[in-house]
């Protein structure tokens, strides 16, 4: 096997099958934004620690600026614009982030959305603690969280009734 | 930042992961790339060649046997906390696993590339050093087994050779009077710790301790085994007043760094509470941290 600087995948994001030839060292993140102009996966530190850059691959949360884009061959990666509901609109996570307005600049929130989707996926019913942890990994400088999780909570108990 | 230029290869087998790393001499393995890729992109590693293992099937192996647990080294942080077998067999894996990263980080790391990475402040290298884990390596030259105790060299450095792969770690059968306590400060849930204590106890007849490992992180340049504090505790009976003195005599003549996250007077400081707290874990006694 001789290693190359190059490589052509073929990968499943948002539901659609995408194919390109892209350098090895290219990030997730930038393939995402740069080669499919889904810039909805914002780069914050680009060294895994604020968040930003969160999406889903086989329905787990990963960090898109850890990941080389060249790793997600035959994989599914969903990003915050896969999260819209097939007739549109927002899902019910996205509402209750607006309703209560769980967001400031917005730089964080793909990321944010990303994770807690990826928790609830998988803890249909957290408590505020499930969600503070959960969302400990993403970095937010000005909501101050309170919001955020309140809105987490809230899509919860929604989907429960 | 990003990535600097490499070439990159994705083998499935071990033996193509070694000739790999046999051909190119500054390559790196990626493994869950969580370490890697930051120093990657913060151009702190330049690499001619990636050899990415993600790949090779047998690396995510895991299996228990009556000789204990073997880990393959690309078993993935959150394997390690869903998956009820493996801190069945190692109950300090679970205990460190609620300490280890966020969620997004936990489902690409790897326990084999925390150990190869050896950052001091980390947990894994901790707990397997309390539980004597043999580290397996294979190189060109074929396998080698390398006791905990003989890999951690330092800060980013193991025993690993050049050309060499960790390829799993393997866990002793744990006794079934063993005790376990991991305890850790971090600024936030999940990140490094900033000091941080693991231990196990085993308890005979009356309660009296037969044997203990205190092992501290983040207070040196590598995971540290405490024996004196150890065979202070070895044929008595724990209480609180003997953690406390056990605590004390664990952090004699520690000599931690001062760094961005903690100076080394706090790490001095809280070491011996997180002793305290382990061991108090271990055995169900009040934490009796009030009277340090």
């Amino acid at each position: 096997m001789t290693p190359t600087e190059s490589l052509f995948i073929t990968l499943t994001v948002n539901g659609e099958a995408v194919s390109r030839e892209v350098a090895a060292r290219l990030s997730l993140a930038d393939f995402l934004r740069e080669e499919l102009r889904l810039t909805g996966t914002h780069l914050g530190c680009e060294h895994g620690v604020c968040g930003a850059c969160t999406v889903l691959m086989d329905n787990e949360p990963v960090r898109a600026c850890l990941m080389l884009a060249v790793q997600a061959r035959g994989r599914s990666v969903t990003t915050v614009e896969g999260l819209t509901p097939p007739a549109g609109g927002l899902t019910p996570l996205q509402a209750a982030f607006q309703r209560r307005h769980a967001v400031q600049c917005g730089f964080c929130t793909p990321g944010m959305l990303m994770s807690a989707t990826a928790l609830l996926a998988g803890n249909p019913d957290p408590t505020a603690e499930h969600v503070r942890d959960a969302l400990s990994s993403n970095i937010c400088r000005c909501t101050g969280y309170v919001q955020i999780v309140e809105a987490v909570m809230e899509a919860a108990a929604e989907a429960r009734t | 930042m990003k990535a600097p230029p490499f070439a990159y290869a994705a083998p499935v087998t071990i033996e193509g992961a070694l000739a790999l790393l046999a051909a190119h001499e500054d390559a790196k393995v990626l493994a869950g790339g969580q370490s890697l890729m930051p120093a990657l992109n913060l151009r702190l590693a330049a690499p001619s060649v990636l050899v990415d293992i993600n790949d090779i099937p047998e690396l995510s192996e895991v299996s228990v046997t009556p000789a204990g647990l073997r880990l393959g080294a690309l078993v993935r942080h959150s394997r390690i906390g869903s998956d009820p077998l493996i801190a069945g067999a190692v109950p300090l894996l679970g205990l460190a696993y609620p300490h280890i990263a966020h969620g997004a980080i936990r489902t690409r790391g790897t326990i084999g590339g925390s150990l190869a990475h050896a950052d001091p402040s980390a947990e894994w290298p901790a707990v397997c050093l309390v539980c004597d884990a043999v580290m397996e390596l294979r190189g060109p030259g074929g396998g080698r087994e390398v006791p905990a105790d003989a890999f951690s060299l330092g800060v980013f450095t193991t025993a690993i050779g050049a050309g060499e792969l960790l390829v799993a770690i393997r866990f002793p059968a744990w006794p079934a009077s063993r005790r376990a306590g991991f305890s850790e400060v971090a600024r936030r849930k999940g990140d490094f710790a900033m000091v941080g204590a693991a231990v196990t106890v085993d308890l005979g007849a009356h309660g009296v301790c037969t044997a203990a490992r205190i092992v501290l992180f983040g207070a040196s340049d590598r995971p540290i085994r405490r024996h004196a504090a150890e065979a202070r505790l070895c044929g008595r009976v724990p209480d609180a007043a003997l953690l406390r003195e056990v605590a004390s005599v664990a952090t004699e003549g520690l000599d931690p760094s001062s760094d961005l996250h903690a100076s080394a007077e706090y790490r001095r400081r809280v070491a011996p509470v997180m002793v305290r707290r382990a061991l108090a874990y271990a055995l169900s006694l009040p934490e009796a941290a009030r009277a340090a």
